[in-house]
């Protein structure tokens, strides 16, 4: 019997070819993708990486929201102009708590994975209101809204509660005074400041938008972007700790 | 009435309430619309279930008449139809973003126009919205014909074809309004995964048992490709989607994978949506219609049994490609590299199966532009995926990736070759359905070369843009110093941003003339006297 003969079997039974084709497509994801759950490239711990602030993580929610990644990479591939452009090359470990990743995949405009201080709050204040007014080239939107829109404190508790279950290490305290923190990471001389720092040690408290008052999605954005890559101290890192 | 009418039936009258308890508790506005949307769909389903009921007779349509068997059309006519209305409408979209990028004033500062949330508007209208009512519409018209029977189920397919448009018509407010799940071709939240899998359940099981049921010995090879689409399709959507909402009552939800392992997770959906919702399910529209377009038969056989089982098995290695240089380990990136060097072979396999059908039959090329659509949609697919293995390697990835270069080689697979076999089949499909001639053959010519045009102009300005901007990033002075600013590569950006919108408004007057063409022949066409209706064609000039 040659193989085209014995290949009727598919041909003549819809659920042996629905299970063959099953078998063939199933390979490949398996073995790309369970080796990376265990790897220690993949699963590595660098010193410094923590979750993001309730106030960060808000800011990322915007950043995901209005679908930045759609024009910015937070990837800086170890190549020697990208280093020289942007900084270190990117770890496995600086995106571990990132649900869902940004990596992205188009720079339309620059890689944002290690702009955290790089500019000042009033440069992204003024840049996002309208980016033409500091870049006169570039194609960026504007994005005004954000300074008059406040970020909702109330649900923060439940979105940290969340990512605490599907695995970033948030201690119940930090899911606790979520809303607390949220506020007080843009007040610093207020007294739940103290506290925030101590649950988020080297994190940054300060007004972003340059205006008192409640945070807005600007000051949420703004904290999120200046953290951007910053976590990781690249004197002390040592890059061939977690080699195969 | 029918069980399944009454348990359908219940089912939409229970998510009324629902819908509405949903949307009483929301705790964002983007989600009280969204359930109170779908509370009024569950009303409407409620009451046409109803109505078709009242006006149907007694007994259920026969499966078979006069010992022919009488095929279900109408799911595959509202798909046809709701297939041309998202395909213009994802192509203004993608017109207007194109001339965003151009003009970006056009941004309006506010919030539900702005690039960021109309881009995935864009890919998900014409992917998925366009190329999923195309493949929906095909696949249940391919099914019978091939297996000679009546579509399974009764009230599934059409269950099947609205309730894939109404999770286009959720997922794309929602992306106006700012939900999302910022992955990209896997946009749409938490509420729309759960619908859409209900539905594509459902798509895979009528499909399936159409084919169970068939009279034909032999399982037609278009049905292969097709059958390979749901399933794969089902199990990247179940694979790259879950997640945990913050609350059932809130459209926002945070995927279950994190960072390398998420961007692994992504890219084996992204690039096979690629290979199995653009690929083998147009391949099966190509199996079917330029073999009948042609009235030859399909080249080799042996060819398409050998390139189905190679294309499905080396496809899914290929998603890493999408993240070379980046955290992910280098072997991953190294496999999908390799595979993605060796599916360049199986899908040559399928453009030589494709072209060489016409062996005997080239002249139709001159007299019957629906065809002509239809073999060069074939040789788009032979380019892209040529240039989709070069752009694999790791050395011209480092220059391609983020650049439009591969925004370039997109377009040449999805104008090209999704955009053109679709508008040949759809071209067929309208005189097969509604029985009549094709209004006019001198517009399918007109739009043959408009669309044409754009599309040489939208890819060629990508290439020279990509490869100039990725030059641009890595030129050094002769100090030793980055030459170029950022900015400076954005602003080289901007002659070939508006030959590219030049491109995509020929692409889209293409499809306006189409819409009139394909109106024109449903509204005065002639009848059509043979069972199986054929154009008359033009004589050679």
């Amino acid at each position: 019997m040659s193989v085209w003969t014995r290949h009727q079997i598919f041909e003549k039974n819809s659920i042996i070819l629905l299970i063959g084709i099953l078998l063939v497509v199933a390979i490949g994801g398996l073995v790309e993708i369970t080796p990376l759950f265990y790897l220690k490239s993949t699963i590595e711990k660098v010193d410094g990486i923590r979750p993001y602030t309730p106030l960060e993580l808000a800011g990322r929610n915007i950043y995901v929201r209005e679908g930045c990644y759609l024009c910015h990479s937070q990837m800086i591939r170890p190549l020697r102009d990208e280093v020289e452009r942007y900084g270190h090359y990117s770890l496995a470990a600086e995106s571990m708590y990132d649900h869902p990743f940004q990596w992205g995949s188009k720079r339309t405009g620059p890689d944002l994975a290690r702009v955290g201080a790089k500019y000042s709050d009033e440069w992204h204040v003024t840049h996002l209101r309208n980016p033409r007014s500091i870049v006169p080239q570039s194609v960026m939107p504007g994005y005004p809204f954000l300074a008059s829109n406040e970020v909702d404190a109330s649900q923060i508790g439940d979105h940290l509660r969340t990512q605490q279950i599907i695995g970033v290490p948030y201690t119940d305290d930090q899911v606790q005074n979520a809303a607390a923190d949220l506020k007080a990471q843009v007040d610093p001389d207020s007294p739940g400041a103290d506290a925030f720092l101590k649950r988020y040690p080297k994190a940054v408290a300060r007004n972003f938008d340059g205006k008192p008052g409640n945070p807005t999605e600007m000051d949420a954005l703004i904290a999120y972007l200046q953290m951007l890559g910053t976590l990781v101290d690249f004197t002390l890192y040592n890059e061939k700790a977690n080699l195969r | 009435m029918t069980i399944g009418e009454t348990c359908l039936a219940l089912i939409f009258a229970l998510a009324v309430l629902l819908c509405i308890y949903a949307a009483s508790q929301a705790h964002d506005a983007a989600f009280a619309f969204h359930a109170y949307v779908s509370a009024a769909a569950s009303a409407v389903a409620v009451l046409a279930i109803f109505n078709r009921y009242f006006e149907r007779p007694a007994a259920l349509a026969p499966q078979e008449i006069d010992g022919r068997p009488n095929y279900n059309f109408g799911p595959i006519k509202f798909s046809s139809v709701m297939a041309m209305f998202w395909g213009i409408a994802g192509f203004l979209v993608g017109l207007i973003i194109a001339l965003q990028l151009a003009f970006p004033v056009l941004n309006f500062d506010l919030p539900w126009i702005q690039f960021g949330r109309m881009r995935p508007l864009h890919t998900s209208a014409v992917i998925f919205a366009f190329g999923g009512n195309v493949l929906l519409a095909t696949s249940f018209y391919v099914v019978q014909k091939t297996s000679r029977v009546r579509l399974a189920g009764d009230l599934a397919p059409w269950f099947v074809v609205l309730g894939y448009n109404f999770f286009i018509l959720i997922a794309g407010t929602g992306y106006l309004l700012g939900v999302t799940q910022g992955k990209e071709y896997a946009e749409p939240e938490w509420y729309a995964d759960l619908w859409l899998t209900i539905v594509w359940v459902t798509y895979l099981l009528v499909f399936l048992v159409t084919l169970i049921k068939r009279k034909q010995p032999h399982i037609y090879e278009a049905n292969w490709f097709y059958l390979a689409m749901i399933l794969t399709i089902a199990v990247l959507h179940l694979g790259n989607n879950p997640a945990l909402p913050v609350s059932f009552f809130g459209s926002k939800s945070y995927v279950a994978w994190g960072g390398v392992q998420d961007a692994m997770f992504q890219w084996w959906y992204g690039h096979n949506a690629v290979g199995f919702f653009l690929t083998a399910g147009f391949l099966a529209i190509m199996y079917y219609f330029v073999p009948k377009r042609a009235e030859r038969p399909i080249y080799s056989y042996r060819l398409s049994i050998v390139h189905f089982w190679a294309l499905i098995f080396l496809y899914i290695w290929a998603g890493p490609h999408h993240l070379h240089y980046t955290a992910l380990p280098d072997w991953a990136q190294t496999l999908g590299m390799t595979f993605s060097i060796m599916l360049w072979m199986p899908s040559w396999g399928g453009m030589i199966n494709g072209l060489m059908t016409l062996s005997g039959a080239w002249d139709k090329l001159r007299t019957d532009p629906v065809l002509r659509m239809l073999v060069v949609s074939v040789a788009f697919y032979g380019m892209s995926t040529f240039e989709g293995p070069m752009m694999s390697i790791k050395v011209v990835n480092s220059l391609s990736h983020y650049t439009d270069w591969t925004i370039g080689h997109v377009h040449s697979g999805a104008l090209g070759w999704v955009g053109f076999v679709s508008f040949g089949a759809l071209y067929c499909l309208f005189p097969w359905l509604w029985n009549r001639r094709l209004y006019s053959l001198k517009l399918v010519n007109w739009h043959f070369w408009t669309a044409t045009i754009g599309i040489v102009l939208y890819i060629s300005a990508m290439w020279v843009s990509g490869i100039l901007q990725g030059l641009m990033w890595r030129a050094y002075t002769s100090l030793g110093f980055l030459e170029y600013s950022f900015i400076e590569t954005v602003e080289a950006m901007h002659p070939f941003y508006v030959i590219r919108a030049a491109g995509g408004a020929l692409f889209l007057i293409g499809a306006l003339i189409m819409a009139y063409n394909l109106w024109m022949t449903v509204r005065v066409g002639e009848a059509s006297e043979s069972e199986t209706p054929r154009v008359a064609l033009s004589p050679a000039e």
